[in-house]
């Protein structure tokens, strides 16, 4: 446990030292200021932070996390060599890494919106429900990120994996639901889209966001079965169960083949 | 002989008097006339009838003379929870400050606080109607003002309620400044024929806050309708003039802020609707013209059924719409122009103030969505964005006649 403690602090000495961390942190409080300064209507912010969302955040997590273990390979096999569990290292390493990183983003947007706080007097929730999908996010692509990059040697083939997923993510699923909701438009299909939803990290903090947007009341029966299901306590349970999962699953297995991998 | 005379002279002047100037009598608890009955009984035309402060037990009430009812600090005249309390049979007859509460809820009959059947120049002025099934109905009457009334009910079910305000078969009635709640329809107009509704504010009502049909040129102007569950439908009508009246949060799954149905020849002028579900929805409207209306924060601003032909869009001003427009064909047989979208991308160069580039305000994802309602799911997703752009650089499945010609680059006033 001291271990991981002394690993995980080391980490976030070394991604706060490095530039690119700041950078992130700017990125995100330009913009957000920038947004915010420029119009008074709280809910073309949370848009626009949503697209943020939806599009930085699992680039950055699964760019910044591949490079990063690629980039400390040495110091992997350095540390290794002394009487430290891999496990304790890998740990220490997503932890040191996906902990600062999720912090500049809510401190990025954060600090912006706290500034203009009276303009989201009512977003409340929405901006709560913005911040848990960011930061779930976050954990969830970059233990995607490490995952790539244990299983990957090769570098090129690692950043090329993680671009595909990100664009998989983000875009691609999305154009797989349409084309499958076209297809099977004559049959009643809530579930299976709820279902398809749920499955993927970047649609369902999006859906989180747009719901308490009261998009719902456009969708008349769907929406009814949207807001019943991720409005309601079961719901919520439900979408933070499939965000825990997504962001521990890749992590264990990313566990399981550091450990048996032959440096 | 010049004793009798006299006499007669004095009783002729009695009767002259007692014939052209008008009694006023009182009733309640502690004058002479103790109820309302009675006091109809008694009553002549052109009398005016003071109801005094109390409560008054009262159902099956015939009017049938003209005579003014002024209730003095709002009298309470209760239906008891069983019948209708007031029907006016006669012309002229002047109904103000009364407080009515109560009538009985029925599935078979309309259950009225006030039913003007078959009159005309009445006025129903000042005052409270409480609880009732119906509020004010009139049928088959003319030339009556409603004014001032606060209509207020809490009725659950729709199936199992009535209407604030209800007219049928009527013509020149005025419906001014009253106050409607919690009824089922708001105000409710059936046949009817050149009236002017104005300065009336009709919220939260079950369905809808004006509803009418068949009721040709009449006038809506300043009034308010707020959340209602279903907003304001109206249906084969024409030439209604709808004028400076603000749509506002109908929200929910089945609502509209304006449903338009067979309306034609109709002007739609300087309204506001903000947040709706759907500012306008247009089914089999024709030749209406819609200009200088105000849409904000709404889910779609206008949905445009197909069946549609010949309205003129002129000058309106959208404001961050989920949906600007949309509609359920490639075709389109409508006329938009000189209107200011916040979704217009394009550019001034001869600072004219009208956008040298087009604007087409249906995306490719808001006819999808019309087509299969599901793919809203998909809203506001990165992929949306990317079908959207491509479908506005080449448009290949939305409506290219359906386009702003002339886009205007500021708010209009």
């Amino acid at each position: 446990m001291n271990a991981l403690k002394f690993i995980i602090k080391y980490q976030i000495h070394d991604t706060l030292r490095s530039k690119w961390l700041i950078i992130y942190t700017l990125f995100f409080a330009a913009i957000s200021y920038g947004l915010l300064s420029f119009t008074n209507e709280s809910s073309k912010v949370i848009l626009s932070l949503l697209n943020i969302n939806m599009i930085i955040i699992p680039l950055a997590s699964l760019v910044f996390g591949t490079i990063y273990l690629y980039n400390n390979s040495d110091y992997i096999i350095l540390i290794l060599s002394q009487p430290i569990n891999r496990k304790t290292l890998y740990l220490g390493m997503y932890l040191g890494l996906s902990f600062p990183m999720a912090l500049s983003f809510l401190i990025g947007t954060g600090l912006p919106v706290l500034l203009f706080i009276r303009n989201f007097k009512e977003a409340g929730p929405v901006l709560f429900n913005l911040f848990l999908g960011g930061v779930f996010e976050t954990f969830i692509f970059v233990s995607i990120s490490f995952l790539i990059a244990t299983l990957n040697e090769n570098k090129m083939k690692g950043l090329g994996l993680s671009i595909f997923l990100w664009m998989f993510f983000s875009a691609l699923y999305d154009g797989l639901i349409l084309i499958t909701l076209q297809i099977f438009r004559d049959y009643p299909l809530e579930i299976p889209s709820l279902v398809f939803t749920i499955l993927n990290p970047v649609d369902l903090s999006r859906l989180l966001v747009i719901l308490k947007f009261d998009i719902s009341a456009l969708m008349g029966y769907t929406g009814a079965v949207f807001t019943q299901f991720l409005g309601g306590g079961v719901g919520f349970a439900v979408s933070i169960l499939s965000l825990l999962l997504w962001s521990t699953l890749p992590l264990m297995f990313g566990l399981r083949s550091f450990s048996k991998k032959d440096f | 002989m010049l004793k009798i005379r006299i006499n007669f002279l004095l009783l002729l002047i009695i009767t002259v008097y007692h014939s052209s100037f008008p009694k006023t009598l009182l009733v309640g608890k502690n004058e002479t006339i103790k109820t309302l009955r009675q006091a109809f009984e008694i009553c002549e035309n052109g009398d005016i009838l003071k109801i005094m402060k109390g409560s008054y037990l009262e159902n099956n009430l015939i009017l049938t003379k003209q005579i003014s009812l002024l209730g003095i600090d709002f009298p309470i005249i209760s239906g008891n929870k069983k019948e209708k309390i007031l029907t006016v049979k006669a012309n002229n007859v002047v109904i103000s400050g009364i407080h009515f509460m109560d009538t009985g809820a029925s599935f078979v009959k309309d259950n009225a606080a006030i039913k003007l059947d078959s009159v005309s120049n009445c006025l129903v002025e000042n005052n409270k109607f409480t609880n009732n099934f119906f509020g004010i109905y009139l049928a088959k009457s003319w030339n009556c003002t409603l004014r001032n009334n606060k209509v207020i009910s809490s009725q659950k079910k729709q199936t199992y309620s009535g209407n604030g305000i209800h007219l049928w078969y009527c013509r020149d009635i005025t419906i001014e400044g009253n106050t409607v709640q919690g009824h089922r329809d708001g105000i409710y107009l059936e046949f009817v024929r050149r009236s002017l509704i104005t300065h009336n504010t009709v919220s939260k009502n079950l369905r809808y806050g004006l509803h009418f049909m068949f009721s040709d040129s009449c006038k809506y102007i300043f009034n308010r309708f707020e959340q209602n569950s279903a907003g304001v439908a109206v249906m084969f009508t024409h030439h209604v003039q709808m004028l400076h009246n603000i749509f506002i949060n109908n929200w929910g799954d089945a609502s509209y802020g304006l449903l338009l149905k067979e309306i034609t020849d109709g002007e739609i002028y300087n309204n506001k609707f903000i947040r709706n579900t759907c500012g306008i929805y247009l089914e089999g409207c024709n030749r209406n013209s819609i200009e200088y209306n105000i849409f904000e924060s709404n889910g779609w601003a206008i949905r445009l059924m197909a069946n549609s032909m010949e309205n003129i869009f002129a000058k309106n001003n959208f404001l961050g719409n989920s949906f600007e427009v949309t509609t359920n064909s490639t075709r389109n047989y409508n006329t938009f122009r000189n209107n200011y979208w916040s979704d217009y991308q394009g550019y001034d160069l001869n600072r004219d103030g009208i956008g040298e580039v087009p604007h087409h305000p249906v995306k490719l994802f808001s006819l999808l969505v019309e087509k299969n309602r599901p793919t809203l799911l998909l809203m506001r997703s990165f992929f949306v964005e990317l079908l959207n752009t491509a479908e506005k650089i080449f448009p290949v499945i939305t409506p290219e006649t359906l386009v702003d010609n002339y886009p205007e680059m500021s708010f209009i006033r």
